[in-house]
């Protein structure tokens, strides 16, 4: 089962092109949907599906979909998230680039239970060779029926347009990227209100991300209890993981959720193993905003039960001993890495991303950078390390959106986890192999 | 230096110069303004400003956003407060190629702090900094989502992978004759890849 839910025929040779993926059984889900299903028949059976944003933060997506503003008479909006810019993760491009098709259906399907007219693809702008790729399996499946005006005569008309942005991480985060959409600076909006109620253009709007919504498709073909039966509790489904760091085989896996974590770092069809035969010392499950965990404790949780790719499984034990499954950039360290420096190329990255609305976060996210900056390079003391725990806990939960959080985590987790090497930083600068001293 | 808090203020370049989209850009525009509904045209404004950035030869004047500002009906504040936001608009002049490598972690610990410190040392320039021929701008960029195949850089829109100083050396080379050939189709070399 694993591996051919979302990547089915990413094989076959010229599947990007319609006629090909048409020849596979493309679009027959779109068929389907528009011929023989009303919108809420749709919607339901992605609610029994299970299925679970994949942006990151793994919320229910039929729930989402219910909360659209319905008696709302002005447009509803479909947004396509394809920013992603969460550092280790590389799923959605892979998708986008290899089975530009999977996301146009499930696009189209969506956009109907959602009575969407309108689909905007925000994607960032750093991929814009994939702005090309889309916008052609756009325009083929235009010429052939299955986008713009009265869809194989079901009436409904959808459009679908590829936005690109312009270099910013925070326009990932939904309401950044509707400003973003809007021509504005990625600010995130208060919320609420919701974008389900007031979204793009003040308009009820679902923001969900590419893989979430490439999954549709699949869904809608096999019928939504059939999808919930693969995985594990209410992990449903597959999940795409993009493993990386100091692994033999990194790159883009489909899962079925529930595999053992240690199967996946060691297994021959995943991670293949750490390079050079090294030890595993730490791994970041889920993209670089969640806690990052030392090696037996990502194996397995607290109570001795082996970790597994889920939700639920990778969170166990909350932050003491947890992490999260988050966008599944799967980031994995060797005994080598120096989890300080890693800390601090982190904590840097945030403080450049942080767009500055909330003084937690701007002026947090550059204070933590300056302390890390400090141990790291031989300047720290043993208070500066209780300090970062200090700041980060006041971040946490004091901003407008949650990339404060996520700027707050890796550290935390990293002291958490790593007291001692962050100690012998400031005792004994030159003992780590990576530390700089000057 | 790593770390100290230089914040940069971009030095906003009025070169005087009377900046217009050519008859078949406009056309371009045209079609990218009528995707948003009646009234929304602001929303074209970073996907025109793209392909403004591009045409210009790489990099935003302020002679440039009040054409932009002009063009969708805004005040041009509200072109300078967008384009300012965004990292990958240049509001300072760039070489012909620009160099982004990435600096984040995953990168970081598969050898993408060699590769960077590499790139400074043969273009004998420093972050942000272009060389004295005008060929290169250096910048150091956070995570370009290609981290299972770090390190990794971008040369204008081009991504590079599983970079080694070697490699950096051949792309190099190949960017430089490339720009010998003094083809003005080759002003922005594009991906030739996918
Ligand atoms: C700082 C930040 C960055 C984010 N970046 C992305 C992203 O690149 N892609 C994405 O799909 N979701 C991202 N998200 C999550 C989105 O806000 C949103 O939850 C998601 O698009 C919802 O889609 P889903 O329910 O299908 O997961 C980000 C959130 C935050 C706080
Ligand atoms: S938490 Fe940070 S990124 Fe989010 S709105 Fe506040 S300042 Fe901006
Ligand atoms: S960390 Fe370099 S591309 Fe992601």
């Amino acid at each position: 089962m694993a591996g051919s839910v979302l990547l089915t025929n990413i094989e076959v040779p010229g599947i990007r092109d319609f006629a090909v993926y048409r020849a596979h059984g493309g679009y027959q889900a779109v068929e389907k949907a528009l011929r023989s299903m009303t919108p809420s028949d749709v919607s339901a059976e992605v609610t029994r599906s299970g299925l679970r944003g994949r942006g990151g933060a793994g919320f229910p997506t039929g729930l989402k979909w219910s909360f659209l503003d319905k008696r709302s008479d002005k447009p509803r909006y479909l947004v396509c998230n394809a920013d992603e810019s969460e550092p280790g993760t590389f799923k959605d491009r892979y998708l986008m680039q290899h089975l530009p098709h999977r996301l146009i259906e499930g696009l189209i399907i969506s956009a109907y239970a959602l009575g969407a007219g309108t689909c905007y693809i925000y994607i960032r702008g750093e991929f814009k060779y994939l702005v090309g790729i889309l916008e052609k399996a756009i325009n083929e499946t235009h010429r052939n029926g299955f986008l713009g005006s009265d869809i194989l005569g079901s009436g409904f008309s959808l459009n679908i347009f590829v936005h690109p942005g312009a270099g910013a991480y925070i326009c990932g985060e939904e309401t950044a990227l509707l400003e973003s959409l809007e021509g504005k600076r990625g600010n995130p909006r208060i919320k609420p209100p919701f974008p389900a109620f007031r979204g793009l253009y003040g308009c009820p709007t679902v923001v969900n991300n590419v893989e979430t919504l490439a999954a549709v498709g699949p869904i809608i073909s096999m019928g939504g209890d059939a999808y919930a039966r693969i995985g594990k509790g209410r992990s449903t489904g597959t999940k795409l993981i993009s493993a990386c760091g100091n692994i033999n085989k990194p790159g883009v896996y489909e899962i079925e959720m529930g595999l053992p974590v240690e199967e996946f770092i060691y297994g021959d069809r995943y991670c293949g193993g750490i390079r050079n035969g090294k030890y595993l010392k730490a791994v970041i499950p889920g993209g670089s905003s969640v806690p990052i965990l030392p090696a037996d404790l990502i194996l397995s949780t607290a109570k001795g039960e082996p970790r597994l790719m889920t939700y639920e499984s990778l969170a166990e034990g909350d932050f003491a001993t947890g992490s999260m499954l988050g966008s599944g950039g799967f980031i994995v360290f060797d005994e080598d890495a120096c989890i300080v420096r890693n800390t601090w190329n982190l904590t840097r990255f945030y403080r450049h991303e942080s767009c500055g609305q909330c003084s937690p976060c701007r002026e947090g996210t550059a204070w933590m950078e300056k302390i890390l900056y400090r141990i790291e390079h031989g300047g720290g003391t043993l208070k500066d390390i209780d300090l970062l725990v200090r700041i980060a806990r006041n971040i946490e939960g004091n901003t407008i959106c949650p990339l404060g959080d996520a700027a707050a985590w890796p550290v935390a987790s990293a002291i958490r986890h790593f007291r001692q090497e962050f100690e012998e930083h400031v005792t004994d600068p030159g003992k780590c192999r990576n530390q700089r001293t000057n | 230096m790593e770390g100290t808090h230089k914040i940069s203020h971009p030095q906003f370049v009025r070169e005087g110069k009377q900046f217009s989209f050519s008859a078949a850009t406009m056309l371009k525009v045209r079609q990218l303004i009528a995707r948003y509904p009646q009234g929304r045209q602001k929303s074209a404004l970073l996907p025109v400003l793209h392909i403004a950035q591009e045409e210009s030869g790489g990099s935003l004047t302020v002679d440039i956003m009040d054409y932009v500002a002009d063009l969708l009906g805004l005040q041009p504040i509200e072109v300078y407060e967008t384009a300012t936001f965004y990292s990958m608009f240049y509001l300072e002049k760039t070489g012909k190629y620009v160099i982004e490598v990435c600096r984040t972690g995953p990168c970081s610990i598969v050898g993408g702090d060699q590769i960077r410190q590499y790139l400074r040392e043969v273009l004998e320039i420093g972050p942000g900094e272009t060389t004295p021929d005008g060929l290169f701008t250096l910048r150091e960029v956070e995570c370009l989502g290609s981290c299972g195949t770090g390190p990794v850089m971008q040369v204008n829109t081009r991504f590079f992978e599983n970079l080694t100083p070697r490699r950096v050396d051949q792309i190099l080379e190949e960017l430089r004759e490339y720009a010998n050939k003094n083809n003005p189709d080759d002003i922005r070399w594009q991906d030739q890849f996918c």
